[in-house]
């Protein structure tokens, strides 16, 4: 208080060792980490901006016509992506439709009906669905499913509801009908985890109140569990939905590839990310390659559409939960099924 | 068969005339015909006072005898004999993990909701087994009600639609007014009625705690429970809403029997007419409330009151 | 307000004994909404059972020694291997890695330790959207890129598994880093420890096994993608190659093109690659997650 000096500053490190390397060490970890942020942030942006760019040629000569034409000839230079958009939105849809109403079963079953000892082993298994590499799913279906639906279920399908243009006979046993099938199983087990864990955020109380006043199993199901995890059960949805829009390999080996709308959905098809996939082994113009990469350009915009409504969806609910008390939120979980 | 009606038919009729704008006074009905001979599954096992069958009026009583529940191998509560008089409010009290709650989650079967938990031993309602090989659980935890310790009407429905949704389960098709007139009639003996007739199709969750909590009560006794359990219910409630559910305890026991878990002594010695201390599994001392709290026999009971431990 | 005194309500059945038809029939509601998603449970686990069964009972017969260190016969000529595809795959998942996981790592560092709330968000949000694109779109990026003008190389190859790799090993490294309590940081601070120290000495070492079990389903994910090989690394000799300047085969490429030729012997051997590609999968996931089990119990989270 009388003038001393203030004590001379000492540099303090843990190991006695002052030095400009430490005082450098933090904004030179923040600079590479930033670095690293920042060149993830540049790639995507060249991601979308490259795509755009070698469909260039094809956007030029076709502008939005391209999206309505049906027709993919090689030979005389004319290309569209109506039938591949088609085929994509059928298969996608309806392998949805049946996946979603089967993933929230699963859901139910991991979370109230299985016993203890059964749930952890059964929802590994689940999991280990989404594992399974597409090509070897592919492969599967090319030499075990597809001729097995081609021998007992399409006969039946086409000897009852034969007269609906939707099951009109077809001679391949390849088409719509494999790939959506494919395309369920590799859905089923994404939408099934992330409703899994939305089931698992419903409150215990709200699930004992409603058995406590009386209510079967099921009905406190419809009446507690199903409201709550609504939004979660679409934004589980329309995940599992990008994924189904995405899948090139597993959908083109069992498609039969042919350009074309047709009711039936025995009849071969083909999808924007499986005609992409289909063409890999050599294009024969630079007009079909730029061709390809605007099909590709479609796919990724509706990808990114798909996965930017299911995380919106996600988050509100998230949001909404959060508001309700301290409970785990799920755009981690969210995440984590997209892997 | 149906249960039996709480009111006749012409005062369905009156009340959903009447506009629901004010809050009244509903009378019971007094009695009325009982209906026709009805066959009843009596087993063995299930009825031990066959006297309360005599006259068919539920005596609204509840035993336990020799009561044991398990969580897995662990043993939470240790062969416990109970008996709750009807119309009467007993509170159970008692350190934190002597296994109250375990213990009234036994007797409306919601114990055996958590996976790998059982009960043992018998938990009667006016004589008949709860856990008895005829009886539906679902059929249990509509005589036997239960509010719980956090407030929690369904956040999906509103104030009206709370109310109402165990009276939907019953599957029976209810016309809109018989409906309204119930949910009416339970937010007034809930208390709850004065503060939200005008604002019936409002969320739930809107409300306050207190009134939560009430919404709860009132969720519980539109079904017509014989009893209604309640763990702890205003530990989550300021001082005013508890006093508030207090009070509404004290009416409600006329028309049920409650049995309430609380840690607060206080709270016991103000609403029960009997208080059963629990330890450790075991029930050490049940009694008029005055003499738990003034004139305890057991010495444990005089150490936990006096406040030496829990 | 307060009811009038209760009269007893109207003798009758006991209540808990009066059955009612609507209770019935609830009952019966219940019993087959149960019995719906049990089934649905089972149809799942037994759809995964019949593939992995095909391809155990398949490609079985084909593995043998040959099948592991030969490369692939000669066009019509029996017997070889895919001793190219495996060395391809390893390489290209080696150097995929080598990439991905380094700035993986760097990122769920920057997101967890250094960036504003806002702009972590930001950078997750478009790791999120990376995550999202068709692994087909990004091989025709890494065509553009890398092979237009050029050649398919193992580079473009590599690359192209990175990107897919980048945001698996962000996220779960944003999350393990995060899970770091936050004492553990304050305590090392407050011995005058500077921030890079220690982030680089203490956070992740103590998350050190979550970030491995992150690359290691990583790894794979990719092990198994064909769609971002198919435009960049995917026409190659049937030599073992070491080069990366040229395509490299892979397994799951030569599984692709094998599944779609019709002879017998060539569907022999994808069912083979198959069953080595889903045992090397399943193989890297359960070491994923037994890694993973531990470090969760050492940092003590609960769930």
């Amino acid at each position: 208080m009388l003038g001393r000096e203030p004590a001379p500053r000492r540099a303090l490190t843990l190991r006695g060792r002052a030095g400009v390397a430490d005082r450098l060490g933090d904004p030179g970890l923040r600079l590479l980490t930033w670095l690293a942020s920042g060149a993830s942030m540049v790639l995507i942006a060249l991601l979308v901006y490259k795509v755009f760019d070698q469909a260039g040629e094809s956007i030029s000569h076709f502008g939005l016509g391209f999206v309505t034409a049906n027709v993919w000839n090689p030979v005389t230079r004319h290309f569209g992506a109506a039938s591949f958009i088609y085929g994509t939105a059928v298969s996608s849809l309806i392998a949805l439709l049946i996946a979603g109403p089967m993933s929230i079963a699963i859901a139910l079953f991991l979370t109230e009906l299985a016993p203890l000892r059964v749930r952890r082993p059964v929802a590994t298994l689940v999991e280990l669905l989404a594992a399974i590499p597409s090509v070897v799913l592919g492969l599967w279906g090319i030499i075990v499913m597809a001729p097995f639906l081609n021998n007992t279920l399409e006969p039946a399908l086409r000897s009852i509801l034969g007269w609906m243009p939707l099951f009109a006979g077809s001679a391949s046993p390849f088409g719509l009908l494999p790939a959506i099938l494919i395309l369920t199983i590799m859905t089923v087990p994404i939408v099934a985890a992330v409703t899994r864990e939305v089931f698992q955020t419903v409150p215990t109380e709200l699930k004992e109140s409603a058995l406590a006043l009386g209510s079967t199993r099921w009905e406190m199901v419809r009446m507690v569990i199903l409201p709550y995890a609504k939004s979660g059960i679409v934004g589980a949805s329309i995940l599992g939905l990008g994924r189904a829009l995405g899948e090139a390999i597993a959908v083109t080996q069992v498609i039969g590839d042919e350009t074309g709308i047709h009711a039936s959905l025995f009849a071969p098809a083909d999808t924007l990310a499986s005609r992409v996939a289909s063409t890999y082994q050599g294009a024969t113009s630079t007009l079909e390659i730029s061709s390809l990469a605007y099909l590709s350009a479609i796919l990724l915009v509706f990808a990114l559409i798909a996965n930017a409504i299911a995380r919106l969806i996600v988050r509100r609910s998230t949001l909404r939960m959060r508001a309700a008390g301290p409970r785990p939120g799920l755009a981690v979980t969210v995440a984590e099924a997209q892997v | 068969m149906t249960p039996p009606e709480r009111h006749t038919e012409q005062q369905d009729a009156e009340m959903s005339e009447q506009p629901l704008q004010q809050p009244r006074i509903i009378p019971r009905p007094a009695g009325e015909q009982p209906p026709a001979a009805q066959e009843t599954v009596i087993t063995p096992d299930t009825v031990t006072r066959p006297e309360a069958l005599a006259d068919g009026a539920p005596t609204r009583t509840v035993q336990l005898e020799g009561l044991r529940a398990f969580y897995g191998r662990a043993e939470q509560v240790k062969g416990l004999d109970l008996e709750f008089k009807a119309n009467e409010v007993t509170a159970i009290i008692g350190p934190s993990g002597c296994g109250k709650s375990t213990m009234i989650r036994c007797i409306n079967r919601m114990h055996e909701e958590v996976p790998g938990a059982h009960a043992e031993g018998r938990v009667l309602l006016d004589g008949v087994d709860v856990y008895g090989q005829s009886v539906d659980v679902v059929a249990v935890r509509r005589a036997i009600g239960m509010v719980f310790q956090k407030p929690n009407p369904f956040p999906t429905m509103s104030i009206f639609e709370n109310v109402a949704a165990g009276m939907r389960l019953t599957g029976t098709r209810r016309r809109g007014g018989e409906l309204r007139a119930r949910v009416e009639r339970a937010l007034v003996d809930a208390g709850l009625w004065d503060e939200v007739a005008d604002r019936l199709s409002e969320p739930g969750v809107g409300l306050s705690g207190g009134q939560q909590q009430r919404l709860c009560i009132a969720r519980s006794l539109a079904v017509d429970p014989e009893v209604i359990l309640m763990d702890e219910p205003c530990s989550a409630l300021d001082p005013v809403a508890t006093l508030k559910i207090e009070e509404l305890i004290d009416e409600l026991k006329q028309r049920v029997t409650i049995v309430i878990v609380t840690h607060n002594m206080q709270q016991a010695a103000r609403v029960a007419d009997r208080t059963a201390f629990m330890l450790d599994g075991r029930l050490v001392e049940v009694g008029p409330t005055q003499e738990i709290f003034t004139n305890p026999k057991d010495p444990r009971t005089e150490e936990y009151v006096t406040g030496k431990f829990g | 307000m307060s009811t009038a005194g209760a009269a007893p309500p109207p003798p009758g059945a006991h209540p808990l004994l009066a059955g009612s038809p609507g209770l019935r029939r609830r009952k019966l509601v219940n019993r087959t909404m149960e019995s719906t998603a049990t089934l649905a449970a089972l149809i799942a686990v037994a759809v995964l059972a019949i593939v992995i069964a095909s391809v155990l009972i398949k490609g079985v017969s084909a593995i043998n020694l040959d099948f592991f260190i030969k490369s692939p016969a000669p066009f019509g000529q029996s017997g070889g291997g895919i001793a190219n595809s495996i060395v391809g795959t390893a390489l290209l998942v080696a150097m995929a890695s080598v990439l991905a996981v380094p700035v993986g790592i760097l990122v769920g560092i920057h997101t967890s330790e250094f960036a504003r709330p806002s702009v972590a968000s930001a950078i997750r949000f478009a790791l999120d959207i990376l995550n999202g694109v068709p692994t087909i779109v990004t091989g025709i990026f890494v065509f553009g890129l890398l092979v237009v003008g050029h050649v398919q190389s193992g580079y473009a190859g590599a690359f192209a598994l990175a990107i897919i790799m980048l945001p698996i090993v962000a996220r779960s490294a944003h999350e393990v880093l995060s899970l770091v309590p936050s004492s553990l940081r304050e305590a090392s601070l407050a011995l005058g420890v500077r921030r890079w120290r220690t982030v680089l000495t203490i956070v992740v070492p103590t998350a050190a096994s979550g970030l491995v079990t992150g690359a290691l389903l990583a790894v794979a994910r990719v092990a198994g993608e064909t769609a971002p090989l198919l435009f960049t690394s995917s026409i190659a000799s049937n030599l073992v190659s070491t080069n990366p300047s040229q395509a490299f085969a892979s397994i799951p490429v030569s599984i692709f093109t094998l599944s779609e030729e019709a002879s017998p012997a060539a569907h022999a051997q994808a069912w083979a690659a198959a069953l080595l590609l889903i045992f090397l999968v399943v193989l890297l996931n359960v070491l994923a997650r037994s890694v993973f089990g531990r470090s969760q119990a050492r940092i003590g989270r609960t769930r």
